[in-house]
């Protein structure tokens, strides 16, 4: 299953936040996209999900139905009610719906998820008790029990520590191996080297697409940089053809 | 004892008033459970606020008719909840504001119309309803709502929880973002004129919170939340129309200010964050 980025713009108030890029995700890939703060990673992983439309150029190849999305934890409520089980459950609304019930063999699966993130013995403890880390481990769980074969993270290790990173990259790998394109926004270099095969550097304008050795170059970091402060409010209107 | 029981089975009209205002608790509770975890308590005031118009001009053209001014209620709620709701989305307005902008409109509305009747009796009415005089077909009309509310709420229960918990991941797959959204508005509206019939548009809102805010003092989980809301509102319910039969006082208020005196106790008392157990309670486990 091959994603297409055809001659993608994607706009905030008349400024391009992602600008013209063409890129080719294959499936099973692993890919990061990094870039400076206001590079467009974000936008273009929310387009990537369908929660934005998508001014020029097209992505095709990409099913919704196909993706599981891991949003950055400030936009999930803590406070709510709800049960480490609970919340993990939620992962199954793509096949139970509005009236299906929750089976044993869901119940099954739910445990199982819970356990593969490393947290057995949780499982009624109330979302508003965990920690930072446990509660990406609760997020990773539901993605688990999605099931999809396109997984997109946005900023999956932002303020987690060194041992939940270790665990939930194994988790990660597990996609990798079964084929599953994941998709993440990082911005720990670093981490990328290790463990991403593939980076997209981004600085509104693409830097560089490929295989992460080649693209996070110190020319290319720096050029990224000088790219993204470059935002003008008196730059003319973008002329380049729409392909 | 029996001074406990004998209002209810001596006069017809206090057993109406507690049936009635019983079905509109089942009802309108577990939708006040959900407006309290989302942040959207003075969301149904104001929508409180924009349904007294509809009931307004019903009024002047049917005179106080139970279908007319539940027509008119329903009509003027959800055009608010469409309205705002289009006007957050589309534009760089947050929801409250335009929620804000139309309700007052919308009162501000229902206020002249009302007092082109020249009446202040009848506006009396509106504001604080009349759980006291319910005959045969407003029972019938307050179980059909809690009937439709408790159906739908159930339908939309999954969709709507996720939507309070991860907003994001439901926008996604499409239609079901939106029917949450819409369909929870349009149970605010539904149940707050159910309520409106029993308690009058401003004080309906009471019975949704009340217990909800109570509630959330004594118990955690979601599902235990809204069993003991809707108990307490219950209880509400059976003391305020008490009070209001022995001590002589107009059953709204009654109800409502025994609901609010059970929330000040949970406040004080309540076992979850309750305040006597937030100063007394300093030991702690060891792991």
């Amino acid at each position: 299953m091959t994603i297409e980025l055809n001659n993608l713009t994607l706009i905030y108030d008349k400024h391009p936040a992602v600008h013209h890029l063409s890129a080719t995700i294959e499936g099973g890939d692993l890919l990061a996209i990094v870039g400076p703060n206001g590079a467009g990673k974000s936008t273009l992983l929310n387009a990537l999900a369908g929660l934005r439309s998508v001014e020029q150029g097209k992505i095709t190849g990409l099913n919704p139905d196909d993706v599981a999305y891991l949003p950055q934890q400030t936009q999930i409520d803590r406070s709510f009610p709800l049960t480490v089980t609970e919340l993990v459950a939620t992962g199954l609304w793509q096949r139970i719906g509005f009236h299906q019930s929750i089976g044993h063999k869901h119940q099954t699966q739910c445990e199982q998820a819970i356990a593969a993130v490393g947290l057995k013995g949780f499982e009624q403890r109330m979302i508003n008790t965990l920690s930072g880390g446990q509660m990406q481990r609760v997020l990773f769980a539901r993605v688990l029990l999605q099931d999809r074969p396109i997984v997109l993270l946005d900023e999956p290790f932002n303020a987690i520590d060194a041992q939940t990173i270790a665990d939930l990259t194994r988790v990660i790998q597990s996609w990798h191996k079964d084929q599953r394109t994941v998709v993440m926004v990082s911005h720990d270099l670093e981490y990328v080297r290790q463990h991403c095969p593939k980076t997209l550097l981004l600085a509104r304008e693409p830097i560089g697409f490929g295989s992460t050795q080649n693209v996070l170059t110190t020319d290319n970091i720096k050029r990224a940089q000088r790219m993204v402060e470059a935002f003008d409010e008196s730059a003319p209107w973008c002329r380049k053809e729409d392909a | 004892m029996m001074e406990l029981i004998v209002p209810f089975t001596e006069y017809a009209f206090m057993q109406r008033a507690l049936v009635g205002s019983l079905a509109v608790c089942l009802g309108a509770v577990p939708v006040g459970v959900f407006m309290t975890l989302r942040r959207m308590s003075l969301t149904g005031d104001a929508m409180a606020h924009a349904i007294l118009p509809g009931a307004a001009i019903a009024y002047l053209i049917t005179g106080i008719s139970l279908i007319g001014m539940t027509i008119g209620g329903l009509a003027a709620g959800l055009l608010v909840v469409a309205l705002s709701g289009w006007v957050s989305r589309s534009t760089h307005l947050k929801e409250d504001t335009s929620l804000a902008a139309f309700y007052l409109i919308s009162l501000a509305l229902g206020v002249l119309i009302l007092s082109l009747k020249h009446s202040n009796l009848d506006l009396f009415h509106v504001l604080f309803g009349n759980i006291l005089a319910l005959d045969n077909d407003a029972l019938l009309l307050l179980a059909s709502i809690c009937s439709i509310s408790l159906f739908l709420f159930a339908l939309l229960y999954r969709p709507l929880v996720i939507e309070c918990v991860d907003p994001l991941f439901l926008r996604r797959s499409g239609i079901a973002s939106a029917l949450a959204h819409y369909g929870f508005l349009g149970l605010m509206v539904l149940n707050l004129v159910a309520g409106f019939h029993a308690l009058g548009t401003l004080m309906a809102i009471g019975l949704m919170i009340l217990p909800a805010a109570a509630a959330r003092f004594w118990v955690t989980k979601l599902d235990h939340t809204l069993i003991a809301a809707v108990v307490f509102s219950f209880a509400g319910c059976y003391v305020g129309l008490l009070t209001s039969y022995y001590f002589d006082l107009p059953a709204g208020p009654a109800i409502v200010l025994s609901l609010g005196s059970l929330y000040i106790v949970s406040l004080i008392f309540g076992c979850e964050g309750g305040y006597i157990k937030r100063v007394t309670s300093k030991r702690h486990l060891e792991a």
